[in-house]
């Protein structure tokens, strides 16, 4: 009954759907202050409704309803609470409706919160939401259905793959999918700029939340996705350049370029057309890791040619709204005039640069993913392109970024003398230096690329902390200060802590890199063996029981000096209904470093096979990746966002006061 | 992440990347072996190199390295042993001949294009051609000024 509800609920949330996409829109034309005003009550009660489809999903799999054919494939009665929940989302069906209704949310959310908007662009922004919402009731509802029943309900389910059956990858789908489908929202508020004609400095200000919250969350989502792989996996590798990791890849980058050029439309009513396409582009790319993801065209031709339809609609979609949205840009970009005027070296060009960097970085992601298809279509060469590539290719414009940007970063708006921004930021090179001499010192011999990395992550951080402090200006002793420093805006906190966050990132990103050890041998029981300086003794290896898996723990003591530093078990499990092993890395992890431990096959009666990973400053990758999110929330939070907010709850008609002076 | 479906249909067979019996004796060929295995890829996985894998052809493979190290190849010989026998694609790392070089070159020549865009618009903002200053509509200054009043 519950089953059937949620089916028609999103019919229902389906038919709304149409209605919003259309009924607004022609208002919207026609100046009809009726029809636009259809479209805040349709945006919530399509999330209501949609909400609603995917709530009785999520019963069905709680109570483990195997009248559900999605539930008997995909679910069992045994799997903890939890990932029977996470096993809404962790199929094709359930995932997709769940992408729906997150594009439900953020229409709701800006019906909600919208009241600061014109009424024409709230009506457009949300039609156009609408429809991105239609194609993919469609796509559920015409293709991927989860609400199919079994004509005979099995006694018990096929299970979620166990690998999916892990608190990283439980809440890794949700937070991607609110990062990808947040950039829809930075879409409509583009399309609608478009159909209206014209985008000003309210605009930027309007579509930069948005697009934030949507950077924030793919954050998150692709650093839960990389921590899951790193100890999950068995190699402790933190990022593989894989297909589907780049689907998501790509839109971040363009989302974080979108961010920055948002900020040139809002300050200085410049980069205007640029910062549409980017919006236009940045969702694009979501759509095309969906794509990606759900046609399997990258895995192997086989996957796609067994579900051609899925693949064909998701393309279809793709096609529709980049080729609209695309050709919209080409009629409308010429009258997106730019008004600031600024220098060759000032902060507008330092963020065209960043803009340049991001864009071409994504750029080459993608022709690197797309290749091995090009090449086999166009070429008749069958080839790969695999992580060294990447790293070859990728990793410069990164490096370049990391180089420039402390400098740019202090610049001024407008005009700037190079000399100028650079001088404070003498201290931070010198440290960076010293850092890189001392490093390349201590590692005897070995590549400068460690050193290199550490000493330009350092460079980045000591700038964003350079950067704080200037902002408190040049008098007044240390109390007045570091009142002032308290006091200042939270977009620039959230600036210094994103940016450090990514120095962060770099510095572990190279020395996990750089200096890695690894020890793979025959661990025979209660013989100690040396790895790296530290002991490590293989007391016991046990067979145990889990709630829906067999496993193999082993206990390894780990030691240095004589001291015991920790007792570490890894784990091998095997889960029998889905026939799958997987493998439960033992991490001691520190400040400075990881020791990774992995068990393998016993070796007969002489011992097992162990594993040992020494990982340098691996940590800092996701404490990084954790601050540029905390970053993302500090500017989001800032106060002249909050006061549009504000503004539509003390209740007038709330126009947001549009003019902002430029700092 | 849903590499991981592919790779364990794949890969599912218990054994775990480089086992202790393939570890040559003499460590510098052994680093040598294990920097070529990653740049190999595993045939039947998914975007992962021979170093990683735990298919048991990856494992004939790394033998296969070793042997041909052992043997007294360079390391080039050895990558190109393999590649006769399997084809370009185990190289992770394609090589910059024919088709490939537009692979290699798109990302410097997208960097130029861009950046010669870029440099001429900065010079056209520069120059500052385009109205500056305040061009409201006369709705949007009766917005503002109610805004301002109130």
């Amino acid at each position: 009954m519950i089953t059937e509800l949620g089916h028609f609920a999103l019919i229902l949330a389906t038919i709304v759907a149409v209605v919003q996409a259309t009924v607004p829109l022609v208002g919207a034309q026609k100046g009809w202050a009726g029809w636009m005003a259809v479209a805040e009550p349709a945006a919530k009660a399509q999330f209501i409704l949609t909400a609603l489809s995917f709530g009785a999903l999520m019963w069905a799999f709680i109570t483990s309803d195997f009248s559900l054919r999605l539930v008997v494939l995909n679910s069992h009665s045994a799997k903890p609470l939890i990932y029977k929940i996470s096993g809404t989302w962790g199929n094709h069906e359930g995932s997709m409706l769940l992408w729906v209704l997150i594009v439900a949310f953020f229409g709701a959310l800006a019906a909600w919160f919208g009241g600061n908007l014109p009424a024409r662009l709230r009506a457009r922004v949300l039609a156009i939401q609408s429809a991105i919402a239609v194609a993919f009731f469609a796509f559920i509802l015409f293709t991927s259905n989860p609400f199919l029943r079994m004509a005979v309900p099995p006694f018990d389910g096929q299970d979620l793959n166990p690998l999916l059956q892990d608190p990283g990858l439980a809440f890794h789908p949700p937070f991607l999918y609110l990062g990808y489908v947040g950039l829809s929202m930075s879409f409509s508020f583009a399309v609608a700029a478009l159909i209206e004609g014209r985008i000003d400095a309210a605009w930027g200000r309007w579509v930069r939340p948005w697009t934030l919250a949507a950077w924030i969350f793919l954050t998150i989502g692709i650093a839960l996705g990389s921590w899951w792989a790193y100890y999950e996996l068995g190699w402790g590798g933190f990022w593989f350049w894989d297909p589907v990791e780049n689907a998501s890849f790509m839109p971040w980058l363009l989302a974080a370029a979108l961010l920055h050029s948002a900020i040139v439309v809002e300050k200085r009513e410049s980069l205007k057309s640029w910062t549409i396409l980017l919006a236009i582009l940045a969702f694009g790319f979501s759509l095309i890791g969906t794509f990606i993801v759900r046609s399997g065209l990258l895995t192997s031709v086989h996957a796609f040619a067994n579900d051609p339809e899925r693949g064909v609609f998701v393309l279809a979609i793709l096609g529709f709204f980049m080729g609209g949205a695309l050709i919209l840009f080409s009629f409308r970009a010429q009258a997106m005039e730019a008004r600031g005027v600024f220098a060759l070296v000032s902060r507008e060009s330092a963020l065209l640069v960043n803009n340049l960097l991001l864009g071409v970085a994504c750029f080459v992601v993608f022709v690197g993913t797309m290749w091995p298809l090009v090449a086999e279509m166009f070429f008749d060469r069958k080839l790969s392109v695999g992580p060294p590539f990447f790293n070859a290719a990728f990793t410069p414009f990164m490096l370049v970024l990391g180089l420039i940007l402390p400098v740019g970063s202090s610049m001024p708006w407008k005009r700037a003398r190079i000399w100028r921004s650079l001088r404070p930021l003498v201290p931070a090179a010198i440290l960076a230096l010293a850092i890189v001499g001392l490093l390349y010192a201590v590692q005897s011999g070995r590549s400068l690329l460690g050193p290199l990395g550490v000493g330009l992550g350092a460079w980045v951080v000591m700038g964003a902390v350079l950067d704080l402090l200037r902002r408190t200006g040049r008098k007044g002793g240390l109390s007045d200060r570091l009142g002032r420093l308290s006091r200042l805006p939270r977009a620039d906190w959230g600036k210094a802590t994103a940016h450090a966050g990514l120095g962060i990132v770099m510095i572990g990103v190279a020395g996990l890199t750089a200096w890695m050890q690894d020890d793979i041998r025959v661990a025979v029981q209660d013989q100690p063996f040396e790895v790296a300086g530290y002991t490590l003794t293989l007391n016991d290896v046990r067979e145990e029981r889990g709630p829906n898996y067999l496993t193999t723990i082993a206990d390894v003591t780990l030691a240095r000096d004589g001291q015991e530093l920790a007792r570490l078990s890894p784990e091998k499990r095997f889960y029998p209904v889905a026939q799958m092993p997987t493998t439960e890395a033992a991490i001691h992890q520190t400040f400075g470093r990881d020791v990774y431990v992995v068990i393998g096959d016993a070796q007969g009666d002489a011992g097992w096979t162990l594993r040992t990973y020494i990982k340098p400053l691996t940590i800092w990758i996701w404490i990084g990746s954790g601050l540029m999110a905390l970053g993302g929330l500090l500017s989001l939070s800032d106060r002249r966002f909050r006061v549009a907010a504000g503004a539509q709850r003390a209740g007038t008609d709330g126009k947001t006061p549009a003019q902002v002076p430029a700092e | 992440m849903k590499r991981l479906l592919m790779l364990l249909i794949f890969c599912a067979s218990p054994l775990w990347a480089v086992q202790p019996d393939e570890i040559l004796d003499d460590p510098a060929l052994e680093a040598r072996a294990r920097a070529l295995s990653q740049g190999l890829r595993c045939l039947v996985c998914r975007n992962e190199s021979i170093d990683e894998s735990n298919a048991s052809l990856a494992r004939d493979l790394r033998l296969l390295v070793r042997e041909r190290l052992v043997a007294g190849d360079s390391d080039e010989e050895a990558v190109n042993f393999i590649v006769d026998r399997y084809g370009e694609y185990v190289l992770l790392n394609p090589r910059r001949t024919g088709s490939t070089l537009l692979l290699w070159g798109a990302g410097p020549l997208m960097l130029l294009l861009a950046g010669i865009g870029a440099l001429l618009y900065l010079r056209r903002r520069s120059r500052g051609t385009g109205p500056e200053g305040n061009a409201l509509t006369p709705d949007e200054r009766a917005r503002l000024d109610d805004i301002l009043n109130r």
